[in-house]
């Protein structure tokens, strides 16, 4: 078994009387997809919240290992210094782009913090220093990677928002990349997306598992996303994890096909007891 | 730009039913105007009322009606229909065509202007006529251009709506006027002629401070919440520096702050004044010229900061702000860092401003520093098109510059009889012109945005994609 990259140990979220997440432990693997499902309202993007510091756990422990050993407590850490430092990166359910900026642009907002250094702060910037003019290739060229990578290079020099659906969603991931993560979070990915523009998904994920040294956690309501290229799924359902282990195993499993059709009326009492309801 | 041979989007101009349009609106004319218009009741000399007829009047109401109506049918409501056609793209208006047309000359060409701009006054009026068109016009513009570059860095680039702009030129300003009247004297006096230059980055950073401090609290809220506070905060420095009598001499101002020199040559009448030095006879436009030419560059040094920074990641991640706060967090940028650097980069033009202001005035009272002076601001970098610096130079000509010019329209006292005053109508012009910039460009003069940074063609943003900033 591959080396732990996120350890989410008891992790519990209240909003005043409202427990969105209550108890959940699971655990993402390097060089793994694992992918967060379960019905509508059940807390998937609250751990997602949680995991990148939009919201401060109730209760509970974030781990994040990074290959080299280094140990973050996610919950203890500003949500700014979650990407810069623990190197989480993640996109949003509803897309999040700098619209007015260019393609470009967007991405180079994104490799903000390493330029801030190579530009002094903006103290020796300002003045054009070789420093920063080769900082900013490189940072370009990181740009023009992804670019190339998304199939967007035409359209580098456009407004993110002129961008058709598909492709902004594919500059959002092109975006968290750049930030250099080791731990991608992608909040519904394939929302939205056509049948190719979903299998076009499935290759560029796979892709950056396979190229780069980033472990990705997704949450998917599209099973052909789910069930083809995780590795892991975690299903969710009233905040409590019902199900854990590999794709077939959980597309077997009684308690998740209870959670997303529904069982007999004769059989309600029985499936209750064995959950836990 | 759109593009004006789309045939399909030109719509056919209907001359009947514009008439027959305007013939209604100047029926519905007359129907208003017949009891309001055309009798008058009158007392006669035996204190007896009698209507007096004034048919006339209704005639030249419904021809005026009928005429307007077709016009604008004709030329105004049917453009409309055009821009209505060509969604998000921008229509060519008389402005934007002006605006594109003067932009490619706005760097080297303005620059050029502005440099001999005094020289020229001073060759076309003579000495004694320029001093009005350097210093009213010149100078003014020039200080509202570098206000206006300093907020747009707040508003314009990290959307950040400061309605207490006037509060760091106010701290500026009264930053130059106590350390040049009571420390400089009462510590080197040696250096009393060098008090303009040792006190203008000291101003600065001063005015930067203020903004660190206004912006602790502040980063919290957003929009409505951040504006109602730095207002207050505009207010609470003034009324500070209206009742604090012993620290800035209230209501009274202070008065005698010492003017810049040139460079330790002062300008005075004196053996070792700058007429003097330089062989020349004294007058007083040596003065005006100088500071001309320091706020100037002032100004210039305000637009060169702002066009590097924006380069920058700093100015980048300003922008990014503006577009989407969360998504900035979620990539590693410190909000707070970034908001405060914005608060305080622009006060420090701010500060400059203030202290340059000070100089030239020779007298500072807290009625210099009243809210209307940030409203001003705002409505210059508003109505420039946010986050232009172009935008700025071309409001700051019209609104600051377009007053000025009222108190030149003296022919006007012909017309009107002699207690006529135009310039009492500047706010009722000042507001009017928000009024239509609103309905006509509701996103500025320039409302296309520059890309910091480009693979391979430079290409304008449209307005309507850039956001205007949330807090």
């Amino acid at each position: 078994m591959s080396q732990t990259i996120l350890k989410v140990e008891h992790l519990t979220m209240r909003f005043g009387g409202l427990t969105a997440i209550n108890n959940l432990s699971f655990e993402a693997r390097r060089g793994e997809i694992t992918a967060l499902i379960g019905p509508n309202g059940a807390g998937k993007t609250t751990v997602f919240n949680c995991i990148t510091g939009f919201y401060k756990p109730t209760e509970g422990m974030l781990t994040l290992t990074h290959p080299t050993g280094n140990e973050f407590l996610l919950e203890r850490m500003p949500d700014f210094q979650i990407n810069w430092k623990a190197k989480v990166a993640r996109t949003f359910q509803n897309i999040r782009l700098f619209q007015g900026m260019t393609v470009l642009e967007n991405l180079l907002v994104a490799q903000h913090n390493p330029l801030m250094v190579a530009s002094g702060f903006s103290l020796h910037g300002i003045f054009s220093t070789k420093t920063y003019i080769s900082a900013e290739k490189l940072a370009m060229d990181t740009a023009v990677y992804w670019l190339e990578t998304m199939g967007l290079i035409d359209r580098a020099d456009d407004p993110a928002g002129d961008l058709p659906y598909g492709d902004q969603r594919r500059l959002e991931i092109a975006r968290a990349m750049c930030t250099g993560p080791y731990l991608l979070c992608l909040d519904e990915p394939a929302a939205g997306l056509n049948p190719k523009e979903s299998n076009d998904l499935n290759d560029l994920l796979m892709t950056i598992r396979k190229d780069h040294d980033t472990a990705i956690l997704l949450i998917e309501h599209d099973m052909s996303v789910v069930m083809k290229i995780s590795d892991h799924v975690v299903v969710l359902d009233y905040g409590v994890k019902i199900s854990d282990g590999t794709p077939d195993f959980v597309r077997t499993d009684p308690k998740v096909i209870a959670a997303y059709l529904g069982v007999p009326d004769e059989e309600v009492a029985a499936v209750e007891a064995e959950v836990g309801l | 730009m759109a593009n004006d041979n789309q045939p399909a989007n030109t719509p056919t101009i209907d001359l009947g039913a514009a008439v027959r349009d305007a013939v209604i609106a100047s029926l519905v004319m007359l129907g208003l105007a017949i009891p309001i218009l055309a009798l008058k009741t009158e007392q006669n000399m035996d204190n007896r009322l009698v209507l007096e007829p004034r048919w006339h009047y209704v005639w030249i109401a419904c021809a005026l009606v009928f005429a307007v109506r077709l016009a604008l049918t004709l030329f105004i409501w049917n453009r409309k229909a055009k821009i209505t056609v060509a969604k998000g793209e921008q229509t060519p208006t008389i402005m934007s065509g002006l605006v594109r047309v003067l932009k490619p000359f706005s760097g080297r060409a303005g620059l050029l202007f502005l440099v001999a701009y005094p020289l020229l006054a001073l060759w076309l009026v003579g000495p004694q006529g320029s001093i009005k068109w350097i210093d009213n016009f010149g100078i003014q513009i020039l200080i509202y251009i570098m206000l206006g570059w300093g907020l747009n860095i707040v508003v314009g680039l990290a959307g950040l709506l400061d309605l207490g702009y006037v509060a760091f030129y106010a701290v500026g300003a009264y930053s130059y006027a106590i350390i040049a009247t009571q420390v400089i004297p009462a510590t080197f006096p040696e250096l009393g002629v060098w008090s303009f230059w040792i006190c203008l980055p000291i101003a600065g950073l001063l005015a930067a401070l203020w903004g660190v401090l206004l912006g602790f609290p502040v980063l919290r809220l957003r929009g409505d919440y951040l504006a109602i506070v730095t207002l207050a905060f505009g207010e609470i420095i003034r009324l500070v520096l209206i009742n604090w009598v012993a620290f800035s001499n209230g209501y009274a101002g202070i008065s005698g702050i010492p003017r810049p020199s040139f460079f330790g040559i002062p300008f005075n009448a004196s053996e070792e004044g700058f007429a003097a030095v330089f062989g020349l006879e004294f007058s007083p436009i040596y003065r005006t010229i100088f500071l001309f030419y320091v706020i100037l560059a002032l100004a210039l040094l305000t637009a060169f900061v702002t066009v590097k920074l924006r380069r920058l990641p700093v100015g980048r991640a300003w922008e990014a702000l503006r577009e989407d706060e969360i998504a900035c967090r979620s990539l590693g940028i410190n909000t707070t860092n970034t908001k405060l650097t914005a608060f305080s980069i622009g006060a420090m033009f701010g500060g400059f401003a203030g202290a340059f202001f000070a100089a030239r005035q020779g007298f500072i009272s807290p009625e210099s520093f009243v809210f209307i002076e940030s409203a001003q601001i705002l409505a210059i970098v508003v109505l420039g098109g946010m986050g232009s610096l172009f935008g700025v130079v071309i409001s700051s000509i019209a609104l600051v510059g377009g007053i000025e010019i009222l108190r030149e329209l003296d022919f006007l006292k012909q017309i009107f009889g002699p207690h006529f005053d135009p310039a009492q109508f500047r706010m009722l012009i000042f507001g009017t012109a928000m009024v239509v910039m609103m309905l006509w460009k509701p996103r500025g003069l320039v409302s296309t945005r520059e890309p910091s940074v480009f693979l391979k063609e430079r290409k304008s943003i449209s307005g309507s994609l850039v956001k205007e900033g949330h807090g």
